[in-house]
């Protein structure tokens, strides 16, 4: 039987502006296996980034529900919420979300801070970590003195913090050039098979194909159609002969 | 790994940690934690000269001393008179607004901070308490500044309206009678300033983080400033 960590069931997603109603999602309905890497592609506007914080317990559903390891989050209180948060998911973002007033290795331990975690145990943690995405060198600089590629890797880092089982990565690789991209896209996949956790990536780059296990296409806040990997090879092929 | 266990209820900070957290933020925006405390030493600076100038006035009047000053009104109540009650009423609001308006900012351009701390893991009281400690050190400190700037500001006139004479009849202590109005001493007024100071960065701060902290994170990311 397979392990399903994500399941949403019928997620319809409404947004308020004065009289007006937007439906960003219609209706999803997906299920997740532990392990798989999922990028979740569709036009500008299609309904990612919503399903993204919906699936992230980030915002709540107007209907419909999203069960994470089963649980149907709708049931959590504020507590669990802060806690499935803090230790379920790592989150990254586009514009990275690094705390601009803590350094690379403070943004680090932040997660840990809030777990409770002894101070030794989360500072070498945190440097642990931060080697391990290849800024062993640049741990004590705020974000403001990193590129683009070193921010995210700091994220990416953050993400770890807690030992995840979800990454949730939105957009990941779009404020980056080609190659820092591909080299962000690589570490993530890495961790994916590494650690066994489980990625779940909105994204425009189709760099992102040849990695994932599945990839779903959001449309209009539907999804359209389920790929398989096999699926996608065949396509990968035809979008590098166009190259 | 966390394989279908119960979701565990998030634990409270322990209240030092809160603390070096605050302290490392203010220290890190020091170019902006500064301006935002200008903010309450301007206000709070202005009503403690306005005040404290009038308690020297009226102190000085009654001295006899002052016979040569202007604008010297009939200030037979003993207490300060319904204009400059007015002013420092206005002085007050002014204060009050120019604070509040100061900590509305200062939290607003911190709602992505504020959103993206909620991701990983922060409890609302968190943060709300977070704002509640640097609001509470602006203000206090901001308020000290600005009453002894106000008081220094408010002797410097009075030195040049009443000469050496001021310090014989200098209204430290609150006036005798008691019961005269407002008029509570400058060591008061002082500490009045700086209560009132504090009070109001930590309301008008916390309250937006309040508000800010209860969005759901990806609202709170999504704010530009
Ligand atoms: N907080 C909000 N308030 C109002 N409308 C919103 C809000 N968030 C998203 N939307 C709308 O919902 C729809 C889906 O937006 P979403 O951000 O999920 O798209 P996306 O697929 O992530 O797009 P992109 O690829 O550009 O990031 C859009 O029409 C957007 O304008
Ligand atoms: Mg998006």
């Amino acid at each position: 039987m397979p392990d399903i960590v994500v399941k949403t069931e019928d997620v319809v997603k409404e947004y308020r502006m004065g009289s007006n109603v937007l439906r960003a999602l219609d209706g999803i309905n997906i299920e997740i296996e532990r392990g798989e890497y999922i990028s979740l592609m569709g036009p500008s506007g299609s309904g990612k980034s919503t399903l993204f914080n919906m699936i992230g317990a980030l915002d709540r559903p107007t209907e419909g529900q999203v069960y994470i390891d089963g649980q149907n989050m709708s049931n959590l209180s504020q507590r669990q919420i802060a806690a499935f948060r803090c230790h379920r998911v790592g989150y990254i973002f586009q514009s990275y979300n690094l705390l601009n007033v803590r350094t690379a290795h403070g943004n680090v331990t932040l997660p840990m801070i809030f777990a409770g975690i002894p101070d030794k145990q989360r500072n070498e943690k945190a440097e642990k970590l931060l080697d391990k995405v290849g800024l062993g060198d640049r741990m004590y600089h705020l974000p403001d003195e990193l590129s683009g590629g070193q921010r995210q890797r700091v994220a990416i880092a953050r993400a770890l913090a807690n030992d995840p089982s979800i990454i949730l990565a939105d957009e990941p690789t779009a404020n980056l050039d080609t190659i820092t991209g591909r080299e962000i896209i690589d570490l993530i996949k890495q961790l994916n098979i590494e650690q066994g956790v489980t990625v779940i990536s909105a994204t425009h780059d189709l760099k992102m194909l040849d990695v994932s296990d599945r990839i779903v296409d959001i449309r209009d806040g539907l999804v359209e159609r389920i790929r398989n990997r096999d699926e996608i090879e065949i396509e990968i092929g035809e979008v590098g002969g166009h190259e | 790994m966390h394989q279908h266990t119960r979701i565990e209820e998030q634990i409270d900070l322990p209240f030092l940690e809160s603390l070096r957290i605050s302290f490392q933020s203010l220290k890190i925006r020091f170019g902006r934690s500064i301006i935002t405390t200008a903010g309450i030493t301007l206000g709070i600076a202005f009503l403690v000269s306005v005040w404290t100038n009038n308690e020297i006035d009226l102190a000085l009047q009654e001295s006899g001393r002052s016979s040569t000053i202007a604008n010297l009104e009939e200030t037979s109540e003993q207490g300060i008179s319904t204009k400059d009650i007015w002013l420092i009423i206005m002085s007050l609001i002014v204060c009050v607004v120019g604070i509040a308006n100061s900590m509305l900012m200062a939290v607003t351009e911190r709602f992505r901070e504020i959103g993206t701390m909620k991701c990983l893991g922060a409890l609302d009281g968190f943060v709300v308490r977070l704002f509640l400690l640097e609001s509470g050190f602006q203000g206090f400190a901001g308020a000290l500044i600005g009453a002894l700037i106000g008081t220094l500001g408010a002797v410097a006139l009075g030195l040049k309206n009443y000469g050496l004479d001021l310090f014989f009849y200098f209204p430290l202590l609150p006036a005798t009678p008691e019961d005269a109005p407002m008029r509570i001493g400058v060591l008061l007024l002082i500490l009045f300033g700086c209560i009132l100071g504090m009070l109001l960065a930590v309301i008008g701060s916390s309250f937006p983080a309040w508000r800010a902290a209860k969005l759901p994170p990806a609202e709170a990311m999504r704010t530009e400033v």
